[in-house]
């Protein structure tokens, strides 16, 4: 049953962790589990099935609607509907004292145009390459003034986060700041016309990284994975997270929320415009990848893995790439086999490292691409 | 309390006694004595409800103080040199979003060459960056300087510079009357923001603004540090009833009334100035001293008055605009605009080249006979320079200017040439 978990687990206690008493880490389930409610086939449970207490915090007409409509986002942003549900949920579990903090991007442009503004929370946007940085200074600032319950959620996506932000945010990880970082990844930078990130995958048209030449596309061997990165910092929390579940979202927000010191989610957030998906396409594009293995989804405190989402359905990466346009060189004029499994090599090592497939399984599977996804 | 201190210590000293309440802080020369200092302080437990936060750069040191002073703390860091241009960006954004932060720069030569001692070109570059300037000419006024900018920062919202020569003074030990916290409360109100992140009222601090309102927005800042020039001899007059001294203010004119010739300078080189003056007036020549507080904002005004009916004024430099000269001169040059004077620039002391007396004579007899080059560089050593435009002339791969002088001099061995 998915639960809002806000207490704070004993065994974790930042406070131990400063002192040096790193705690033992307790492996558990992961942040949701499975609702098998199977009317549709899917894992698609409307609120109206669930008791009162555990609804969605976005199924709450009374959420903070901290990113509220109106905004400039493209159709079917997912960087918008990330953020949403995760400022929500943070607002949610903070009783409403929240700062947060965002990086320069399509986030903070297209919530802010003059005169007007989206966010429904204390919002401070400095630089693109600092906020987390500012979001520790704001973090210092209530601790130096005895105004500790109110918590700093900083945001940005993914060039503001493993690129130009890296530094700033690797030292706010590394002093254990309280702060929660939130990266919304639609792993180019989206905002300045779709060019290549340090997040872009392998094969992937950008206006950096065209589709010409004899290798088209993004260069394998480079890119960074942030998640893993964060976890060899040894903070109390890092998490992905994709919009495919966004109670899985909202959770982690929670259990982040629950805990003091450095966190970090990372969020996979589709983009029609830089994938060329369909507006309509976007959770179904965001779910082929959690599905395929290509986006793993899990949880690690204090640098060790805690819990992962088991893919249910499996599917070939094949059907993740094949939907988007930024891929589209991998399927003609001349089929690119060699690539695809390079890309599939990825998605299994993904499987094997984060144990996605507990119960084995095959990219083959004949049911691998059926279900309502 | 009066006693024998190092500039960076008074400083870090006068800091404390604001009872700031985030200072972030990262190493770099000739600063790191100041945040070493108030580290000392922070972690004794004197300083009770401060956050002393290591930093992982100049950039993260500015973007913290944007974030902690946004959140409505008491801010300060301090940097230098390379310090300063790496934060940069930042450094217009603090200004931009009205942040009142205080921050030293321990004025210090740009590389390349690196170079670790002093000059004002790392502060002279951020002299368009929005912030105010305050130079000061001595430890005393340092550590004064940092009182007096915490009160014109939040009282205009707008962040303060404290420049002090670096090593001159960050690392000169002589007589401060430190401020004392006691004091320091009489004068310096608890901090109440004009602008603050609540979340129990909140706001969006740092929204993207187009066309419509950008000018807007950038003429109010202008129009901030216009109050200023009206603020810095008001909150220097409260801080000498205060603390029962002059410090700060726009200007020091020192012996102008009669004066024909005027050297205008800024920092701890006008200690130097000033004795060779005296020496120059005690065989009646007119010639008096401007020391320039403020650079930004620039006193126009307080300038044009205080030079009054000289002929010649002759600014002394510590940094200058390559490919076209003084920056302070040009300064100058617009507050004489309805009167235009005889005027020179003059480069000295680059990287920590010392200002010597005797050349500061040889130049002020020049510059009195008007006969003085436009732009000077102070003790120029011209074969070294010549020379090197010969190697240039001779060989398409002359190779690093730098090194090849040092070997010229003999500082670098020239065997394996």
């Amino acid at each position: 049953m998915t639960t809002h978990d806000t207490t704070i687990d004993p065994s974790i206690d930042p406070a131990g962790y400063h002192r040096g008493l790193i705690p033992e880490v307790v492996h558990h389930e992961p942040a949701t589990k499975p609702v098998k409610f199977y009317q549709v086939g899917s894992f698609a449970v409307g609120n109206r099935l669930l008791p009162l207490e555990v609804r969605s915090v976005q199924s709450d007409p009374n959420r903070t609607n901290a990113l509220t409509s109106g905004h400039r986002a493209c159709q079917g942003c997912g960087e918008a509907l990330g953020a949403r549900y995760a400022l929500d949920a943070a607002m949610h579990a903070a009783d409403g004292k929240i700062v947060a903090v965002n990086a320069t991007g399509c986030l903070e442009v297209f919530s802010t145009p003059y005169p007007e503004t989206s966010w429904r929370v204390a919002w401070l946007h400095s630089l693109f390459g600092n906020a987390p940085a500012v979001a520790s200074g704001v973090a210092a600032a209530y601790k130096a003034m005895g105004r500790e319950d109110i918590r700093v959620v900083a945001q940005g996506g993914d060039g503001g986060t493993v690129d130009i932000g890296f530094g700033c945010l690797s030292g706010m990880f590394e002093r254990n700041d309280d702060v929660l970082y939130i990266c919304y990844d639609n792993e180019a930078y989206m905002n300045t016309g779709i060019q290549r990130s340090g997040a872009t995958p392998p094969a992937a048209r950008t206006a950096t990284t065209q589709a010409v030449g004899d290798e088209p596309g993004n260069v394998f061997g480079q890119g960074k994975d942030l998640p893993r990165i964060a976890m060899a910092h040894e903070i109390p929390y890092v998490a992905t997270a994709s919009v495919a579940d966004l109670r899985d979202l909202e959770a982690k927000v929670h259990r982040a929320m629950s805990m003091r010191g450095a966190r970090y989610i990372h969020v996979m957030v589709p983009c029609p415009l830089g994938w060329g998906t369909a507006a309509s396409d976007t959770l179904q594009i965001a779910r082929l990848a959690t599905q395929s293995g290509i986006f793993p989804v899990f949880e690690a405190e204090y640098g060790e893995v805690v819990a992962s989402s088991p893919i249910r359905r499996q599917v070939p990466v094949e059907d993740y790439l094949k939907g988007q346009k930024r891929f589209a060189h991998l399927f003609k004029p001349k089929r690119r086999d060699d690539v695809i499994a390079r890309m599939q090599a990825q998605a299994d090592r993904n499987i094997r490292r984060y144990n996605l497939l507990p119960q084995g399984g095959s990219p083959d599977a004949p049911e691998a691409t059926e279900g309502s996804l | 309390m009066r006693t024998q201190i190092e500039g960076s210590l008074a400083v870090a000293q006068a800091v404390a006694a604001c009872r700031p309440q985030v200072i972030c802080a990262y190493p770099i020369s000739p600063q790191t004595h100041i945040v070493e200092g108030l580290s000392a302080i922070v972690k004794r437990g004197e300083l009770p409800g401060c956050e002393y936060v290591n930093v992982e750069s100049e950039f993260a040191a500015m973007s913290v103080a944007i974030g902690s002073s946004a959140a409505g703390a008491r801010t300060y860091t301090a940097t230098a040199s390379q310090g300063l241009l790496f934060m940069v960006e930042a450094v217009y954004n603090a200004s931009g979003l009205g942040l009142p932060i205080v921050m030293t720069v321990a004025n210090r030569a740009i590389g390349a060459p690196i170079n670790i001692w002093n000059d004002h070109t790392d502060a002279m570059s951020q002299r368009d960056s929005g912030w105010i300037q305050l130079y000061a000419e001595t430890n005393q006024e340092a550590a004064d300087l940092h009182v007096q900018a915490f009160r014109i920062a939040e009282e205009l919202s707008l962040p303060v510079m404290v420049c002090m020569d670096g090593f001159i003074l960050t690392h000169a030990v002589e007589e401060v009357d430190v401020p004392e916290a006691d004091d320091v409360a009489r004068f310096l109100p608890p901090f109440a923001p004009r602008q603050v992140l609540d979340p129990a009222d909140p706001v969006s601090i740092g929204a993207m603004v187009g066309p419509e309102a950008f000018t807007e927005v950038r003429y109010l800042a202008h129009d901030r540090q216009m109050q200023a020039l009206e603020l810095i001899p008001q909150v220097a007059a409260d801080f000498a009833e205060v603390f029962g001294r002059d410090s700060g203010g726009l200007v020091h004119p020192y012996l102008t009334e009669d004066a024909e010739t005027i050297v205008i300078a800024l920092g701890s080189v006008l200690g130097t100035i000033k004795d060779v003056v005296d020496e120059r007036r005690e065989k009646g020549e007119k010639i008096g001293v401007l020391g320039i507080t403020s650079f930004r904002p620039f006193p126009l005004r307080a300038i044009e008055a205080a030079i009054g009916d000289a002929k010649r004024f002759v600014c002394l430099e510590k940094a200058f605009s390559v490919g076209i000269g003084g920056i302070v001169a040009s300064h100058v040059r617009m507050a004489m605009s309805t009167h235009p004077i005889k005027n020179y620039t003059v480069v000295a002391g680059l990287g920590g080249r010392v200002i010597l007396k005797t050349s500061l004579h040889e130049m002020l007899d020049k510059a009195v006979t008007d006969s003085l080059e436009a732009l000077t560089f102070l003790d120029l050593d011209t074969d070294l320079v010549e020379r090197e435009l010969a190697r240039t002339r001779a060989d398409r791969r002359s190779g690093p200017a730098a090194e090849n002088m040092l070997r010229d001099l003999g500082t670098v061995r020239a065997a394996s040439v």
